[in-house]
């Protein structure tokens, strides 16, 4: 099986490796030396997007190694959980590099852009969100699959997938049929190839999927209550939402395809499809994991969460009320989000259940890491929630033409401008504004939001918004333009509570996923290799 | 048919609609003002502030109107073939976009001549929004009646001017 993984990676990187060679050649000349180089389009610089492209792209890379063991176990003829368990790690490595490269490129847009805002459903983000999605479905129909042997021919599919999808969005990116504010180095040329490649690879795999399919095995089976009903919804839920998104992100080009004229699509679709469809799947967070697998009772599941339920609907209603006005979409979220942290409380405390503290202590060092990934990840998901629905809710801005010496009222800050100056940086001149931020008359912090003009980029000036950031709000300024000749201008000026929870959320969740990672199990069969001599050489996966 | 098939049919589909994306432009938006009477203005001249230029003298002949400026390095490739054009006989009339009169002057001079045969002065841009110029070069196509027939953002090259703008002009010459 190993053999046959490699193989399938080899492939796909020849595929890739021809890419570059071919259609963008690292070492090309340009045609006209530039003296001092040409510098790195101003939009990327930024320390944000050191770290953005790689961790995107690991994840993205991550994903051939699943596809691989998918196809190495078509070609083998042997769907069972044995290619299931190896592959999951695999999975969820990339799934942590991608969730941490999702989130750094949202965080520099929030940071950059200057708008406040922190995901604009553009195609490009859309491209990585929405293997996302999928691979987030992977992650759980291959614990089914492990587990229980179901689900099987269903796992295979989502792992092509979720793979086709990485390199259709390598397509949208690269070839230019789409627009986008990200779309950096288009080339029809690059396009066809890529196409080729996704037809290739992918089509292969789904003759392949079509041909073999048909003689798996059902698996073991479930009853309509069970672990793998709710997993099932989970997954049901996530491939429409990820439909849904790439409906969206394709529908301009099939009409543009179809001559039917030029449209494009945007957050209002996005928000109106994908939002309802999150709640159901965050509610099967809390139940989710303290249902049993195979057969279960609603009693068995709830029992346990009744006080957690209480405890959710209590935040539900108290939360939003601190927050000014209470709010039915914030609420929903809060009690979801209680719900889910409160989950893990009850699933945890009958496994560290002992007399005293240290057996306590004992009992919790032993605890099955794969199972704690697993929570540990959902409570990152409900601290993302919480960022993402107080800040949607209950952010306030102000759009506003000042002077120097103005203040600016919100949120029980006051904002003065004091200015702008010019001032000069490394690669760039910059018009470097400062707005002093009060509290009760305090002085709390001053804020700096600049718009810069780089040397070799002259005619894309880039606003670099000014952030303060602390647990239960940033206040956010950036610079418009300005008005006349007396030094006033237009200044933009947010106050977004929790938002520093959606990023911390972010990060939790890849926690929780490196935790699953670490899980005692992937590393027995290694170990038994090096200390057992007759195994030396058995290859390890199979 | 068996089920294990949908997949390779909705992928073969989305292929098509892959290729034949490849081949659209996104960047391309069809002006809205085509087919429409090209928007009023009134303008002084470039050369002679006295006179003016106004949509009125667009209409009569199939006219090219092209909108230009010195800051503008794609208008500086193209600026031989309006040259060429107008030497062929064209009905050239120029808008000169937010720019200096004295850099357009020598913009002109330093390429090599004048080809419009009038220039509209531009300078605050207001009428190149009326005209939805979101970058020069553009190059508009009128008819006898000053109806806007065709647009092409981006500097003229060969191909375009021989395939599809000569052609269209003949073509709209005809009109009565």
């Amino acid at each position: 099986m190993s053999s046959r993984v490699l193989a399938v990676m080899g492939m796909v990187s020849v595929g890739f490796i021809g890419f570059m060679t071919f259609t963008s050649n690292p070492f090309d000349r340009l045609m006209m030396v530039p003296l001092d180089g040409n510098d790195l389009n101003p939009m990327l610089q930024d320390p944000g997007m050191i770290f953005h492209p790689p961790l995107l792209y690991m994840g993205y890379v991550g994903f051939a190694v699943a596809f691989a063991f998918a196809m190495a176990a078509l070609i083998g003829g042997r769907l069972d959980a044995s290619w299931a368990r190896w592959s999951r790690p695999w999975t969820t490595v990339a799934w942590v590099f991608l969730t941490l490269g999702i989130a750094l490129g949202s965080w520099w847009a929030y940071a950059e852009l200057g708008w406040g805002g922190w995901w604009f459903w553009d195609p490009v983000e859309n491209a990585s969100f929405m293997p996302w999605l999928l691979a987030t479905a992977l992650i759980h129909s291959l614990a089914v699959t492990e587990k229980r042997g179901a689900f099987r021919s269903w796992t295979v599919m989502l792992a092509i997938l979720t793979f086709a999808l990485t390199i259709v969005g390598a397509f949208l990116v690269r070839s230019g049929v789409i627009t986008s504010v990200h779309a950096f180095a288009t080339d029809p040329t690059r396009g066809i190839y890529i196409l080729v490649f996704l037809a290739v690879v992918i089509g292969a795999s789904l003759i392949l999927y079509a041909w073999r399919a048909p003689k798996v095995g059902m698996g073991g089976g479930f009853s309509s209550w069970s672990r793998e009903t709710v997993l099932l919804a989970n997954n049901v839920l996530l491939v429409v939402a990820c439909s849904a998104v790439f409906i969206g992100t394709m529908y301009p080009l099939i009409i543009d395809a179809l001559g039917m004229g030029k449209m494009s699509v945007g957050p209002p679709y996005f928000n109106a499809v994908f939002v309802p469809l999150m709640i159901p799947l965050l509610i099967m967070m809390i139940i989710g994991p303290l249902v049993s697998w195979k057969n279960a009772t609603f009693k068995g599941s709830f029992e346990r969460l009744y006080p957690v339920l209480a405890v959710g609907l209590l935040a539900a209603v108290v939360w939003p009320l601190t927050m000014g006005e209470w709010g039915l979409i914030p609420a929903v979220m809060i009690f979801i989000a209680t719900g889910i942290v409160g989950a893990f409380i009850v699933d945890l405390l009958p496994r560290i259940k002992a007399p005293d503290l240290s057996g306590r202590i004992a009992k919790m060092k032993k605890l099955n890491t794969s199972w704690l990934g697993m929570h540990v990840a959902h409570v990152g998901m409900a601290i993302t929630i919480i960022g993402m629905a107080m800040a949607a809710s209950y952010q306030t801005e102000k759009d506003v033409r000042v002077a120097p010496g103005d203040v600016v009222e919100l949120a029980g800050y006051s904002f003065t401008f004091e200015g702008v100056q010019q001032v000069r940086g490394a690669n760039y001149s910059s018009l470097y504004g400062t707005v002093e931020v009060r509290e009760d008359g305090k002085l709390l912090t001053t804020l700096h939001p600049e718009k810069r003009t780089y040397d070799k980029h002259m005619s894309m000036p880039m606003t670099q918004a000014s952030i303060d950031r602390s647990v239960f709000r940033d206040l956010y300024v950036s610079l418009g333009d300005s008005v006349g000749t007396t030094g006033a201008w237009i200044i933009r000026v947010y106050y977004k509570p929790f938002m520093t929870w959606l990023w911390t959320g972010v990060i939790i969740m890849s926690v929780g996923g490196i935790l699953a990672i670490s899980d005692r199990r992937y590393r027995v069969k290694i170990k038994r290799r090096l200390t057992g001599r007759k195994e030396e050489n058995q290859v390890v996966v199979d | 048919m068996n089920r294990h098939m949908i997949p390779l049919i909705v992928f073969a589909a989305l292929l098509l609609l892959f290729w034949v994306g490849l081949g659209l432009n996104p960047k391309i938006i069809p002006s809205p003002l085509i087919g429409k009477e090209a928007p009023k203005f009134e303008l002084p001249e470039l050369h002679d502030p006295q006179k003016i230029v106004n949509n009125e003298m667009l209409k009569g002949r199939v006219t090219l109107f092209n909108v230009f400026a010195s800051w503008c390095v794609s208008c500086r490739a193209e600026h031989h073939h309006l040259l060429k054009l107008q030497r062929q006989g064209f009905h050239l009339v120029g808008l000169n976009y937010k720019d200096e009169k004295q850099d357009a002057l020598m913009y002109l001079r330093q390429l090599g001549g004048d080809p419009y045969a009038m220039i509209a002065f531009d300078y605050k841009g207001n009428v190149g929004i009326e005209w939805g110029v979101y970058g020069t070069p553009e190059t508009f196509v009128l008819d006898k009646k000053g109806i806007v027939r065709y647009k092409h953002t981006g500097p003229l090259y060969r191909e375009v001017i021989e395939n599809e703008l000569i052609p269209l002009i003949r073509e709209l010459e005809q009109e009565s």
